[in-house]
C-alpha cells in the first residue's frame, strides 16, 4: 500500500476518534454542571479542556453556550469537533479509491451534518440531541468500514489511528481525573462523588460494561484497573495496545517487511507493562507517572511507525 | 402509434421548434425517427410528476456518490455535480459502425504521424504538411524525438469529439490525445440510467460499455515494458484539487490499481517505484493523467510539483511505460488537425471515413484575411486549448471581442484557426417539465494498445442553457447517456 494513502487512512481515523471523544466528554461535562454540588463550572470546564490535552483551546468565558459552540464547530479552531471532522474528510477524500462507497457516503454525510445550518439550530435548543447525533455519524462510519471494507493493510492503518488516539486520550483522561478520583474534596457528599465517578466511566463509553464486570459498586480503585487493565473492553488501555500489536503484526503478515525491533520493543515492552502488573502496584507506586510513561510510548509509537511505514529515507530503502 | 398517443406527444413537445438543424428525435416535419419511437412513447405515458421524481432522484444519487468536478476559478475546491438529463441519446447500428470504422482508422493514422514526426518526418520530407506548423506547435517535444515507445503506441487512450451537421452526417470536431476526460461520467451514467428506466433500456437492446475499465487495463497491461510479466500499473493523478480528480479515483478502484501522485514516487538508476508500507516497489506503467509540462521538472517545467523528477529518463530507458506517450498533443493541436485527412491519405491511402470541419489555417495570408473579413460568422479558436476557453463564437460576440481577437490573430496567426459556425445537432432534454432541444456532440474512447477498440456509446454533451453552442463542463454543459443499439 502507498504510503501516502496508509498515512491518509491512520490519520482520517485518528481525527475521527479525537471528534467522538471530544463529543463524549463534553457531554458528561454539561450532564455533571447540571448538578450544583461538587466543582464550579471553570473547574470543570479547565478540567474537561485539560483531560483533552488542550489546556488552553477554549479558554473560560463564563457563557457555557457559546464555549461549547466554539468547541463543537468553530472550524478554525483547532480542538473543535469540526476541524477533526474536516480532517478525517479531507484525509478521506485524498485516498477516495481506497474506501469503500459507503463509507464515503457517510463521511460526507456526517460532514455536510456538521456545516449545516440546521445543525446548529439543533444545538442550541438541545445540545444532548445535537451531540448525540453527530456520535450517531462516527458510529455509522466506524460500522461500514468495518463491514465495507476489505480487511487488508488499508483496514489496518485504520484501526492503529483508532486505538493510538484512544489509549493516548484515555491515559490522558485518567492522569487528569486521578488526583480527585482518590482524594476527593471532604466535604462532598457521597451523591455527588457518585456522579463524579459515573461520568468518568461515561466518557469512556464503559458505564454499563463496568457494571457487568464489577456490578454498580463504584470503586475508584476498580475504575482505574477497569480502564487500564481490562483486556475484553474497547476503551480500556490494554486492549487498545493489543489492538495495535495485532494491527502491526498483521501489517507485516500482509506485507512481509518485518517491523524494526525498536517499535516492536516499545509495543511489546507497553503490552508486558499492562498485561502483567496489578492495580495494586501501580497504586502503590507513582499512578500519575504511570500514566503518563503511557502517553509517552504511545506518542513514541506514533514517531516509530511514521518513521517506518511513511517517512523513511529512500536510501535505506534502496539499500534492503 | 394509436391516435391517443398522439396526442399525449404533443402535449409533451409543446412547441418544440424544429428548424434546419437536425433534430436526434425528430424528422423535419415532426414525425418521431423510428428508433426513438418506444421512448417516446413511454414518456407519453409517464404521469408528468414522474418524470420530475425520476429526475430528482438520479440527481440525489450523483450527489451521494460524490460525482462531482472542480470548477475552477471560483473558491478553491468548489465542487459541483455535472448535469444529467434524463433522456437518452440513441445511435443506431449503422450510425455506430460507421463512426467505429472512421475512428479506428484516424486514431492509426494519428499515430503514423506521431512516429513519424519524432523519427524519419518523412510527411515533412514530402511536404504534405508544412515543416513549421509543426515545429512551432508548442506541444511538440524535442526530446521525444528518435525514442522508441512500446509497440510504438503513442495514443493509447483517446476521446474525440464528433458533430452531426445537419445533413445526418457525423464529423470530426477535434481529437483529444493528451489526457481526455470523462469517461467516468460516461459509466455513471449508464448506471444510473439502468436504474431509471429499466424496462426502457432492457426493450431497446442497448449494447453494453461496462467493460470499460477491464479493457482500459488490458490495454494499460500490453503497454508494459519488455521482460515484466506482472507488470505494477498505476494511474498517476495530480491531485485532489485538479477538475478530474473523481475521475481518478473512479478510474484506480475500477481496475483495482494504485492512484499514485508525484511525491509518491521517487527515480533511481532509471527506475520508477513508488513508496509503500511495504518498501520501495517498481512501477512498470503509468496511466498518465497529468499534462507534459507537470510531468518531470528535470526535463519539463522546473516549477511544477505534480510530476516526478528523473520520469522521463526512466522512460527514455525503457524502464517505464508512460502512456500516453509526450508529445502527443502536437497531433490535437486544432491547426495541425486541418491536416488529418491528407495524414490518412498519405499513411493509409485511404480517404477519411469521418470528415472534418472545414478549418482555416491562419498562419496562411489569404486564409487570414478571409477570416478577419468574416469574423462574426466564424468560430475562433486558439490552437492549443481545450475545454471551451480561448473560443470566439462570432454570431454571438460583441464587437469589442471581434476586435480584441483580430488584434490577437495578426499578432500570432499561428495561434488561431477559424471554422465555421456549425448548426450541430440538438436532442431533446428535459427542462422544466417539458422536452426542449439542446445542441449535443458525442465524445466516444477509444483504447489503442495491442489493437484498438471502442466501447459502443460515449459521453454526449449537452448545451444546457438555450442557443448555447458551448458543451463543456467548465461552461454549463450537461451529458446524457448515449445509447448504441444492437440493430
Amino acid at each position: 500500500m502507498l504510503s501516502r494513502v496508509a498515512d491518509s487512512l491512520y490519520w482520517m481515523s485518528r481525527y475521527l476518534e479525537r471528534a467522538e471523544n471530544t463529543v463524549r466528554q463534553l457531554d458528561v461535562t454539561m450532564s455533571l454542571m447540571l448538578d450544583t454540588g461538587g466543582a464550579s463550572a471553570e473547574t470543570r470546564w479547565q478540567r474537561l479542556m485539560a483531560s483533552l490535552g488542550k489546556a488552553d483551546g477554549v479558554p473560560w468565558n463564563g457563557d457555557m453556550e457559546s464555549m461549547a459552540r466554539t468547541l463543537v464547530f468553530d472550524g478554525l479552531n483547532h480542538h473543535s469537533v469540526t476541524f477533526a471532522l474536516n480532517g478525517a474528510r479531507e484525509n478521506a477524500r485524498q485516498v477516495r479509491e481506497e474506501i469503500s462507497t459507503e463509507q464515503w457516503q457517510r463521511l460526507n454525510r456526517l460532514f455536510h451534518h456538521m456545516h449545516s445550518p440546521h445543525t446548529l439550530v439543533q444545538f442550541r435548543s438541545n445540545i444532548n440531541d445535537a451531540l448525540a447525533s453527530v456520535l450517531d455519524g462516527i458510529h455509522l462510519f466506524k460500522g461500514v468500514s468495518d463491514t465495507t471494507m476489505i480487511h487488508g493493510q488499508g483496514w489496518q492503518f485504520i484501526r492503529m489511528g483508532r486505538y493510538l488516539e484512544r489509549a493516548y486520550a484515555t491515559a490522558t483522561l485518567l492522569e487528569i481525573c486521578q488526583p480527585e478520583l482518590f482524594h476527593p474534596q471532604e466535604r462532598e457528599h457521597s451523591g455527588y462523588q457518585y456522579l463524579e465517578l459515573v461520568g468518568l466511566l461515561r466518557c469512556c463509553t464503559s458505564f454499563e460494561a463496568y457494571c457487568q464486570v464489577y456490578t454498580a459498586e463504584l470503586a475508584p480503585d476498580r475504575i482505574l484497573e477497569f480502564l487500564l487493565l481490562n483486556r475484553d473492553f474497547p476503551h480500556a488501555i490494554r486492549y487498545c495496545v493489543d489492538c495495535i500489536r495485532y494491527a502491526i503484526e498483521s501489517i507485516q503478515r500482509t506485507g512481509g517487511r518485518r517491523p524494526p525491533e525498536e517499535l516492536i520493543a516499545i509495543i511489546g515492552r507497553l503490552h508486558a507493562m499492562l498485561g502483567f502488573t496489578t492495580i495494586g502496584e501501580i497504586l502503590a507506586g507513582d499512578t500519575a507517572g504511570f500514566l503518563h510513561n503511557i502517553r509517552e510510548q504511545c506518542m513514541h509509537i506514533h514517531e516509530s511507525i511514521y518513521r517506518y511505514y511513511v517517512h523513511y529515507s529512500i536510501q535505506s530503502a534502496l539499500a534492503s | 402509434m394509436s391516435a391517443g398517443h398522439t396526442v399525449e406527444l404533443e402535449s409533451l413537445f409543446g412547441d418544440y421548434p424544429l428548424d434546419q438543424a437536425f433534430d436526434e428525435m425528430r424528422e423535419g416535419g415532426g414525425d418521431v425517427r423510428s428508433h426513438y419511437r418506444a421512448l417516446a412513447e413511454t414518456l407519453a405515458r409517464l404521469p408528468q410528476d414522474e418524470l420530475q421524481r425520476r429526475k430528482q432522484s438520479a440527481d440525489l444519487s450523483f450527489l451521494t456518490q460524490g460525482i462531482t468536478f472542480t470548477v475552477y476559478g471560483r473558491d478553491e475546491g468548489t465542487e459541483r455535480i455535472f448535469p444529467y438529463d434524463l433522456l437518452p441519446r440513441i445511435i443506431t447500428a449503422q450510425e455506430w459502425d460507421r463512426i467505429e470504422r472512421g475512428l479506428t482508422q484516424r486514431i492509426t493514422a494519428l499515430n503514423l504521424f506521431l512516429r513519424d514526426v519524432y523519427s524519419d518526418a518523412k510527411i515533412l520530407n514530402d511536404r504534405v504538411i508544412p515543416r513549421e506548423l509543426v515545429y512551432s506547435c508548442k506541444h511538440y517535444r524535442r526530446q521525444m524525438r528518435s525514442l522508441q515507445v512500446p509497440r510504438n503506441v503513442y495514443i493509447s487512450v483517446v476521446g474525440s469529439d464528433l458533430l452531426r451537421l445537419n445533413t445526418g452526417e457525423f464529423v470530426v470536431l477535434e481529437d483529444n490525445l493528451r489526457v481526455p476526460s470523462g469517461v467516468s461520467y460516461m459509466l455513471t451514467n449508464r448506471r444510473v440510467m439502468k436504474r431509471t428506466f429499466p424496462q426502457l433500456f432492457h426493450s431497446y437492446g442497448v449494447r453494453p460499455i461496462e467493460h470499460y475499465s477491464q479493457l482500459l487495463l488490458a490495454t494499460l497491461r500490453s503497454l508494459a515494458p519488455e521482460g515484466r510479466p506482472e507488470p505494477n500499473i498505476v494511474l498517476l493523478t495530480p491531485g485532489v484539487f485538479n477538475s478530474a480528480y473523481f475521475e481518478h479515483t473512479y478510474l484506480a478502484r475500477q481496475m483495482g490499481i494504485d492512484l499514485v501522485e508525484g511525491r509518491d514516487l521517487v527515480t533511481h538508476d532509471n527506475i520508477v517505484y513508488m513508496r509503500t508500507t511495504d518498501g520501495l516497489k517498481r512501477v512498470d506503467v503509468i496511466y498518465r493523467r497529468v499534462d507534459d509540462d507537470f510531468s518531470d521538472p528535470l526535463i519539463f517545467r522546473s516549477d511544477s510539483s505534480l510530476g516526478c523528477g528523473g520520469l522521463f529518463n526512466a522512460y527514455r530507458a525503457g524502464n517505464v511505460t508512460v502512456t500516453n506517450a509526450f508529445g502527443t498533443g502536437l497531433a490535437d493541436d486544432k491547426a495541425v488537425y486541418a491536416y488529418v485527412p491528407r495524414m490518412i491519405r498519405y499513411y493509409l491511402d485511404e480517404e477519411a471515413i469521418l470528415p472534418n470541419v472545414e478549418t482555416y489555417i491562419l498562419s496562411e495570408e489569404k486564409e487570414r484575411q478571409h477570416v478577419l473579413a468574416n469574423l462574426d460568422k466564424l468560430v475562433v479558436k486558439a490552437v492549443g486549448e481545450s475545454g471551451g476557453y480561448g473560443m470566439l463564437i462570432g454570431p454571438q460576440s460583441t464587437a469589442k471581442q471581434r476586435e480584441e481577437f483580430a488584434r490577437q490573430i495578426e499578432a500570432n496567426p499561428r495561434n488561431y484557426i477559424a471554422q465555421p459556425t456549425l448548426d450541430f445537432s440538438r436532442a431533446p432534454c428535459l427542462i422544466g417539465n417539458r422536452l426542449e432541444p439542446r445542441h449535443v456532440d458525442l465524445r466516444p474512447y477509444v483504447l489503442f494498445g495491442d489493437k484498438v477498440s471502442i466501447v459502443p456509446g460515449g459521453l454526449t454533451r449537452v448545451a444546457l442553457e438555450k442557443g448555447s453552442l458551448v458543451v463543456n463542463s467548465s461552461q454549463g454543459g450537461g451529458s446524457k447517456d448515449t445509447w448504441v443499439l444492437e440493430q
